[in-house]
């Protein structure tokens, strides 16, 4: 593999694992961040710019912002006390077996002979045509969706009571 | 040289990180986070597939990897909304004390 | 005219020059790394001198001098600035979060100058040209936000986390109406790569170029857009979070030394940054205002288009009383949004109408209307607009 690819795995992957390790949980989200960066550059490296920037833009400016929100707003600042019943450990074999399932299949499966086609020549302009001839239908139940997930999420942060003040 | 493979068992070592961290934490929000890296690991996999696959004109993978990213970034708005009611109403994120409706 | 492109091009062949020398397999590292090199010098000295502009421009405006003992007319201020800022000592609470509370100004910088990666200077002179030119430099504007809350929450202060608080929502709440105004000349481009934009607007009819911002929806769209970018990098009329009651300098009240310059670094280029995207955007980028201005090099005109905005935002910032929080997020979230809505409605309009007087009259109406509609429906809580009637104590 290439040493572009081997530096972004890891950084994602220290990422990802800080992320769900951590002790105190605004460190969790920030290494979070860190995870979605990398992640943003993998998609950077496969030649899916709008994708990558995306990425950026909705999850390292959007969601880390809003879960770092709801940490200051719930308090839940202190730390965490690490869990020690039974479940931690089966919460861990579960992803552990689930993990060498995948990659059985990966490995078991020919993908890894792929060779890379050529660079696609699409840019954002296809992207726009694609979204407004072949998937207007999805596009417009988006639309619709995070109109709905808006108003909801309004509703449900605020409560009612505070509406009849 | 990177082929899929590599690619894929990086997802799929996120996805298993996410699923870890999902099940075993107690804090709701954390739970929240570890199923948004179930997500990203899922956009990873459909972007590596449309590089390395036949069509890479035809955008499908693109296009199922944006909508993703749309669909996710709204449960997280609507998931936090439903921590922050929680906050409210029982004075703590912590999962393990949400048991009103057990038994 | 063959003198007038060698000197506009001379820091291109400069640059094909110098990486001559290197061995061929290095040469696009070598030549993208003395184009960052380049970049992070000019916009520093940049920032240096709008750092003294701006301190003597209000101190004009306030009726008194601004900085005049260091250097003749003060030149040598900045460098002043820079040695006090190296050698003060850097204060760090015991109950701050070291590792988030050094990465915070770090984060912030970084970002800063990320931004002008996609930002052509010169024709021809652009970083980079990504497909996605303009998407890149928003996606690279939200990542301040993080920055700003790590510095106000690691340094562990009330103070500096509501500040942070504040700071972060307020930017959230602008980065829309920046990004739909910018949405508009997306719109008529018909592509995101910055170089192509400019190169759209640096065409001429007659005497006249093609600039974005001579049509009614994209003067719209540059004053809102001006307006927002305001308000992302905390300049007056929108420093609450960094003025508050102006003792408790909001999120960077802990960090004293280098670190609070490089959060001034940080949000002077960040102005620089947006006004240089506005300059893509709206104002033509390189092209000179008039034909017949062409021989003045193309980096030339952008630098006096730069410092044209500077000005305008230190004249704005010498003027403007601070608006309160409250006041902030409704003049964002009732009056832009639905401006920059009724802008891209207007600007969809302008790009399917036949060119004549019609699409001006209707487009100019559709800008116009509701801005004088919504600017008077706006009252805050009942209350109209009035004169204020002060009562004194006794």
């Amino acid at each position: 593999m290439t040493i572009g690819f081997l530096i972004l795995a890891i950084v994602t992957m220290a990422g990802v694992v800080a992320a769900m390790s951590m002790r105190h949980l605004i460190h969790c989200v920030l290494a979070l961040t860190l995870g979605f960066a990398g992640l943003a550059m993998l998609y950077l490296q496969l030649e899916a710019q709008f994708v990558g920037l995306t990425q950026l833009l909705v999850y390292v400016g959007g969601v880390a912002i809003l879960a770092v929100f709801a940490i200051m707003t719930t308090h839940s600042s202190e730390p965490v006390a690490r869990p020690g019943t039974s479940y931690w450990l089966g919460g861990c074999v579960v992803a552990t077996a689930v993990f060498i399932l995948l990659a059985h299949a990966i490995e078991k499966s020919g993908v890894g002979a792929r060779t890379m086609p050529a660079a696609p020549v699409g840019g954002v302009k296809e992207i726009g045509v694609a979204l407004m001839s072949g998937y207007i239908l999805p596009l417009e139940i988006v639309g619709l969706l995070l109109t709905a997930a808006l108003v909801g999420a309004v509703v449900v942060a605020t409560g009612e009571g505070s509406g009849k003040r | 040289m990177t082929t899929l493979s590599h690619y894929l068992l990086l997802s799929a070592l996120i996805f298993a990180v996410g699923m870890a961290g999902a099940l075993t934490r107690r804090n709701a929000i954390l739970v929240l986070v570890g199923i948004e890296l179930m997500l990203n690991a899922a956009n990873l996999n459909l972007i590596a597939f449309w590089r390395y696959g036949p069509h890479p004109e035809a955008l499908t993978g693109v296009m199922f990897a944006v909508f993703s990213i749309t669909v996710a970034a709204a449960e997280a708005a609507v998931g936090l909304g439903l921590i922050l009611a929680l906050h409210r109403h029982m004075q703590t994120t912590d999962l393990d004390k949400v048991t009103g409706m057990k038994g | 005219m063959t003198r007038a492109v060698a000197v506009d091009q001379m820091f291109v062949t400069l640059n094909h020059a110098l990486v001559a020398y290197v061995p061929a397999v290095w040469r696009p590292l070598a030549s993208a790394v003395l184009g960052v090199v380049t970049v992070m010098v000019v916009f520093l000295t940049l920032f240096a001198l709008t750092v003294l502009l701006e301190r003597k421009g209000l101190g004009r405006m306030q009726n008194r001098y601004g900085p005049n003992r260091v250097g003749p007319w003060g030149i040598l201020q900045p460098v002043a600035d820079g040695i006090k800022a190296i050698i003060k000592e850097d204060v760090v609470p015991q109950s701050a979060d070291h590792a988030v509370h050094f990465l915070a100004p770090v984060l912030i910088v970084v970002a800063a100058f990320l931004n002008y990666a996609v930002i052509p200077v010169g024709r021809g002179m652009a970083l980079t040209d990504l497909n996605a030119g303009v998407l890149f430099f928003f996606a690279i504007s939200s990542m301040v936000e993080l920055g700003v809350f790590m510095a106000g929450w690691a340094s562990r202060s009330k103070y500096s986390l509501f500040g942070a608080m504040r700071a972060i929502a307020q930017m959230i709440s602008y980065e829309v109406p920046m990004l739909l105004a910018a949405t508009a000349t997306v719109m008529v481009a018909g592509t995101l790569s910055t170089t192509r934009i400019v190169e759209m607007q640096a065409t001429y009819t007659g005497q006249i170029p093609h600039w974005f911002v001579l049509t009614p929806w994209g003067f719209t769209g540059f004053c809102l857009f001006m307006v927002a970018a305001t308000a992302e990098s905390n300049r007056s009329p929108f420093d609450l979070p960094e003025g508050e009651s102006e003792i408790v300098a909001g999120y960077f009240i802990e960090y004293s030394g280098f670190k609070f310059a490089l959060f001034f670094i940080g949000e002077y280029l960040g102005m620089m940054a947006t006004s240089a995207m506005a300059i893509t955007l709206f104002l033509g980028g390189w092209s000179a205002p008039l034909a017949c201005l062409q021989w003045f090099p193309t980096w030339g005109w952008f630098f006096v288009k730069l410092v044209a905005l500077l000005c305008g935002f230190i004249w704005m910032r010498g003027t403007l009383p601070r608006l309160r929080m409250d006041q902030l997020m409704n003049f964002s979230w009732k009056f832009l949004l639905p401006m920059t809505l009724v802008n891209l409605v207007a600007t969809g309009l302008w790009r399917f109408l036949p060119v004549g007087w019609e699409r001006w009259l209707i487009c100019g109406a559709l800008v116009v209307v509701p801005y004088a509609l919504l600017g008077r429906s706006i009252n805050w809580q009942g209350r109209k607009v009035a004169v204020r009637r002060y009562r004194y104590a006794e």
